[in-house]
């Protein structure tokens, strides 16, 4: 694609004026909330502050009780979540959601076959013969099952049975099934709670390395990510949203700091 | 360029891997040649190898329900049912040929299940024990209900069946039946074989492991379960179909929760997701079964329940390491939890 600069301020997902409640609870208030392509966006907030149930609302889990969500300028709220992903909303889960009794490459295989609509053929093996699928220079099953091992490093353990895998491969499996459902937006809820110190690095740089045309929306706790990596941030207190901005703006926002428990590590890192 | 020559070598290891999953072995072969020549060596008990035939045939659609896509019922019967009743009145009252009364039973059954899986797509796994057990009371019910058709409790008598293909008559000795049986066998074990082995077996055992996830990468979770379980209907149907041809009789029995709850009972067994668990169970409780009740004729019972407790407390694979050569056919490492809800063919 050519018209970058066009492209760049599209709207990918926006959520409007999104109200959910439970019973009299109001877990989301009147959130609105854009992503544009190639968007590296952060949402923080305090435990209890309703990101989860923000991304429960965005990926179709839940239905919202007004409002409306906006995936590349069609309205799809009363869409179901697999209709989602089929048009290019994916996230991935805190924790993890595998399928433990088959392999890395099975479940690969499985997803990417899913996603080039294959996902109900009945009448040959799942990565049988390799036919049709090499026209309209679609990238094979092939091809994409083993770009994706390669990406995640889960090529030494593709044919280990999931249930049996380290945690930092599992995590790692965890994000590869969401990029192999081509996401346009990816929601990462956070990527790396939970990883042990020695398999951290291996998956904050597959992070970093994820496609730029992908926008993402990071959901962490992690302070030292979330400056690292987000370009926009959303403040999430309450249910309701209590400022946006870029990183600095936030850092430096004294409501912010007043509510946000992590004051002392934003301030650490502004003056970084 | 050792970058690239590492990515052709990865490919080759992914198709490797894929042929290997869905590769019929060789010990597939020897087994099946092995049960088509059984009724010549044991020819007193070609019937009982017919009705081995037939409940492998049974459990491997309740494989497909429990063990590939982790829905528990205890109702089994009313496809079997359904498929014996259907093939018996079809013959009596209609056309004699075994073949086409099989299709007919078969697509019988798939209409069942396809409406009956509307009740199967929600709620827990004892909601659906309870409701798939209350379709098999019914039709149990109504088959006792309907005498003028299916001649109530006194059973469907004077079901003539036309010889097979036209010339393999059903006779007193069990041949034909056994083969029939056997042959009807083989051609559904090597479809499941291809249907469990493909994106859509491999879909169902997604939705198994975790469901959310399933819906989180875009499987239309319901109209998976929905084409799954009219599958299985027909499968099991087709078992009822070929019981009440080769019997030349259908009775209320086969609607009854003995014969869902045995059917269980065997996949346990034999090991539930994997394909030949439904023909290891079914095998080893038919011949517990005529051995046991010729030695203790009322006790028998309780020694396949002990076997149940062994199994499950002991754990298949430790009692599989005793019999090393089941460990070519499942290669895979598996704990004895995962056993009863996962495994594989191979």
């Amino acid at each position: 694609m050519s018209f970058n600069q066009t492209l760049q301020a599209e709207k990918v997902l926006s959520a409007i004026n999104l109200v959910k409640t439970f019973g009299g609870v109001t877990a989301t208030q009147n959130v609105t909330l854009h992503i544009h392509r190639g968007d590296r966006h952060a949402l923080i907030g305090p435990n209890g502050a309703g990101k989860t149930t923000l991304i429960n609302l965005l990926t179709g889990v839940l239905t919202p009780t007004s409002g409306n969500i906006e995936l590349l300028g069609k309205d799809i709220t009363n869409l179901a979540p697999n209709q989602r992903v089929q048009r290019g909303l994916v996230r991935t889960f805190q924790i993890n959601q595998l399928f433990d009794s088959l392999t890395p490459l099975e479940t690969l295989s499985l997803v990417v076959a899913q996603q080039m609509g294959q996902g109900s053929i009945w009448y040959r093996a799942l990565g049988g013969p390799r036919d049709a699928s090499r026209r309209n220079d679609q990238i094979s099953l092939l091809e994409r099952v083993e770009q994706l091992l390669e990406q995640f490093n889960l090529t030494d353990v593709m044919n280990i049975q999931t249930a049996l895998m380290s945690y930092g491969k599992r995590r790692l499996l965890e994000m590869a099934i969401a990029l192999a459902c081509n996401p346009k937006i990816l929601l990462l809820d956070e990527p790396v709670a939970g990883v042990p110190a020695g398999e951290r690095d291996e998956l904050l740089s597959t992070v970093a390395n994820l496609p730029t045309d992908v926008s993402i929306l990071l959901i962490e706790h992690d302070m030292d990510l979330v400056f690292n990596f987000a370009r926009q941030m959303t403040v999430l207190v309450n249910g309701a949203v209590l400022t946006q901005g870029t990183p600095d703006q936030i850092a430096n926002d004294a409501q912010v700091k007043a509510v946000y428990l992590g004051q002392t590590q934003i301030e650490g890192h502004t003056h970084a | 360029m050792g970058e690239i020559k590492n990515s052709r070598e990865t490919k080759e290891l992914i198709q490797l891997s894929w042929r290997r999953s869905s590769r019929v072995k060789p010990i597939e072969y020897a087994f099946w040649v092995l049960a088509f020549t059984m009724p010549l060596v044991l020819s007193s008990h070609a019937m009982m190898i017919s009705e081995i035939a037939i409940t492998a045939i049974f459990a491997l659609s309740l494989d497909l329900v429990l063990g590939f896509s982790g829905i528990v019922s205890l109702g089994h019967a009313a496809f079997f049912g359904l498929g014996a009743y259907g093939a018996a009145l079809f013959a009596k009252f209609f056309f004699p040929d075994p073949i086409i009364g099989l299709l007919i039973c078969t697509i019988l059954g798939a209409c069942l299940g396809a409406i009956c899986s509307l009740t199967i797509l929600r709620g827990t796994d004892l909601t659906r024990l309870m409701v798939t057990l209350g379709v098999a009371l019914i039709l149990l019910e109504l088959a006792n209900q309907m005498d003028w058709l299916t001649g109530g409790s006194d059973g469907l008598q004077g079901v003539l069946i036309s010889p097979v293909l036209g010339r393999f008559e059903f006779d007193l000795t069990g041949f034909t039946a056994a083969w029939y049986s056997l042959s009807v066998a083989l051609v559904m074990f090597f479809l499941a074989r291809v249907l469990v082995n493909s994106p859509w077996g491999y879909t169902l055992r997604v939705i198994r492991d975790n469901r959310l996830r399933a819906m989180a990468i875009g499987i239309p979770v319901s109209k998976m379960l929905i084409s799954m379980y009219t599958v299985a209907g027909a499968i099991a149907a087709l078992a009822g179909g070929l019981l009440a041809q080769t019997t030349g009789f259908a009775s209320l029995d086969v609607f009854a929760f003995d014969r869902s709850a045995d059917l269980m009972l065997m996949l346990v067994i034999g090991g539930v997701g994997w394909l030949y668990g439904g023909i290891a169970g079914a095998v080893i409780f038919k011949v517990l079964q005529s051995e046991l009740s010729s030695v203790t004729p009322q006790y028998w019972m309780f020694w396949i329940g002990l076997l149940l407790i062994i199994l499950v407390h002991v754990g298949r694979d430790r009692l599989k390491s005793l019999f090393m050569f089941w460990s070519s056919a499942r290669p895979k490492l598996e704990s004895n939890e995962q056993n009863i809800n996962t495994g594989k063919l191979g």
